[in-house]
C-alpha cells in the first residue's frame, strides 16, 4: 500500500513539474490568432525581419534554422541572447522594431524545435537564485505565481507558468511585438520591484534560467499573449 | 526588542471606517484583495490563490486580521501574500515605493473594519 503512495506522490510531481506553453493558458481566441500566420499580428515583424535579413545578413547567413534553440548561450564566460547576438553586429535599441523583427524572424525558423540550452551550473544557479528571491513591495519571487500556482486565478487571469517559448511576442496588452525581457519587466513593475535594465547582467541571468527552465517545449515565435 | 515593537505598534488601533475598508479590499488600488480572494459584495471576477473571505470576520478577530494585512509572512513564510504594512526585509523595491508598504496603518485599519462585516 504504502509503496503505491510513493509512486502515487512521484508520478503527481512528475505531472506537476511538465513544462506547459503560455499557449495552453490563453483564450480561444488568442490560440486562433497565434495559429494562422495570415490572423498572426507577430508574422508582421517576421515579415520585415526576413527583409532585414536580407539586407543586413544574408552575405553571410543562410539558414537560421535551429539556432534559436541555443539561446541564451554562455560564450566567453558571458551570457549571449539572441538579440544581444543580433545586436552585436548593429547595435540596434532594445524594443526597437528592427531587434525585435530580426530576432522574430530568426526564432521563427526554429518554430515548432525543442529548446535546448546547456549553460554552466554556475551560471545557471546565479538566475535560479533570483527566480526564488523574493522581490518588490509585493514581496514576491517568480516561482510564488509561477512554479507553486500556475493554473490558478489572478483576477480574470489564469496564471501560466511563464514559459519563455514564444518569444519575441505579440502581446494585445503592447499592441506589439515584444521580447522576452519586456515581458520579465512587466512582472517586475507588477511586484513594485526594481526593472533590471536590457541586457543587464541581472536580466540575463535570470532570462538564462528561465529559457533553461524551458527546455524541450517547442518555439512558437511569434506567439500571441494576452 | 524590535519585534516586541513590530508586534505591540498595530494594537494601538485607529478606528476603522468599513466604508472607506470596503473600496481597499473590492477597488483596483494598492489593496485589491480580489486579485487573490473571493469576498461577497464583489462586482468583478476574483482570483483563488488565497481562501474565500466569506465569514472571516466570524473566523478572526481585530488583531488577527491586522496581523495577517501586516505581515502574512509571520502566519505562513512561504506565503504569496505581499506585506500591507510592513517595509523591512524587503528587497528590490522600485524607487518610487521605498520605504513605504503598500497600505497606511489606517487604511489597514479601515480594510480590517470592513473584513469584521463578513460575518
Amino acid at each position: 500500500m504504502r509503496k503505491y503512495l510513493v509512486l502515487a506522490a512521484l508520478l503527481a510531481c512528475t505531472a506537476e513539474a511538465q513544462n506547459r506553453s503560455g499557449l495552453e493558458f490563453a483564450s480561444e481566441e488568442i490560440r486562433r490568432l497565434q495559429a494562422s500566420d495570415a490572423e498572426n499580428p507577430g508574422m508582421l515583424w517576421v515579415d520585415q525581419g526576413a527583409k532585414l535579413f536580407a539586407q543586413k545578413c544574408a552575405s553571410c547567413h543562410i539558414s537560421m534554422k535551429g539556432v534559436a534553440t541555443r539561446y541564451p548561450a554562455v560564450e566567453n564566460g558571458r551570457i549571449v541572447t539572441l538579440e544581444a547576438k543580433v545586436r552585436h553586429k548593429e547595435a540596434f535599441a532594445y524594443e526597437s522594431d528592427e531587434l525585435l523583427a530580426l530576432t522574430a524572424y530568426i526564432a521563427n525558423q526554429s518554430r515548432g524545435m525543442p529548446i535546448k540550452v546547456n549553460p554552466p551550473a554556475e551560471k545557471l544557479d546565479i538566475g535560479r537564485k533570483a527566480y526564488y528571491s523574493r522581490r518588490g513591495q509585493m514581496n514576491l519571487a517568480c516561482a510564488h505565481c509561477h512554479e507553486q500556482n500556475w493554473g490558478k486565478h489572478l483576477g480574470a487571469e489564469t496564471l501560466s507558468q511563464g514559459q519563455p517559448n514564444g518569444y519575441p511576442a505579440y502581446r494585445l496588452e503592447w499592441q506589439k511585438m515584444g521580447s522576452l525581457e519586456r515581458r520579465i519587466r512587466a512582472c517586475m513593475f507588477g511586484l513594485h520591484a526594481e526593472l533590471p535594465p536590457y541586457g543587464s547582467d541581472t536580466m540575463l541571468e535570470l532570462e538564462l534560467f528561465l529559457v533553461w527552465r524551458a527546455n524541450g517545449l517547442p518555439i512558437e515565435t511569434p506567439a500571441v499573449r494576452r | 526588542m524590535k519585534a516586541a515593537v513590530f508586534l505591540f505598534l498595530p494594537m494601538v488601533a485607529f478606528a476603522g471606517d468599513p466604508a472607506k475598508g470596503k473600496e481597499i479590499v473590492l477597488g483596483r488600488g494598492d489593496g485589491n484583495c480580489l486579485l487573490c480572494h473571493a469576498i461577497p459584495g464583489a462586482e468583478r471576477t476574483a482570483g483563488n490563490l488565497g481562501p474565500s473571505l466569506a465569514g472571516v470576520g466570524a473566523r478572526l478577530r481585530a488583531e488577527e486580521l491586522r496581523l495577517r494585512l501586516i505581515d502574512a509572512s509571520r502566519f505562513n513564510p512561504n506565503t504569496v501574500m505581499p506585506p500591507y504594512g510592513r517595509v523591512e526585509g524587503l528587497r528590490g523595491v522600485a524607487p518610487q515605493y521605498r520605504g513605504r508598504p503598500l497600505l497606511t496603518d489606517q487604511e489597514i485599519e479601515d480594510a480590517v473594519a470592513f473584513l469584521l462585516t463578513l460575518k
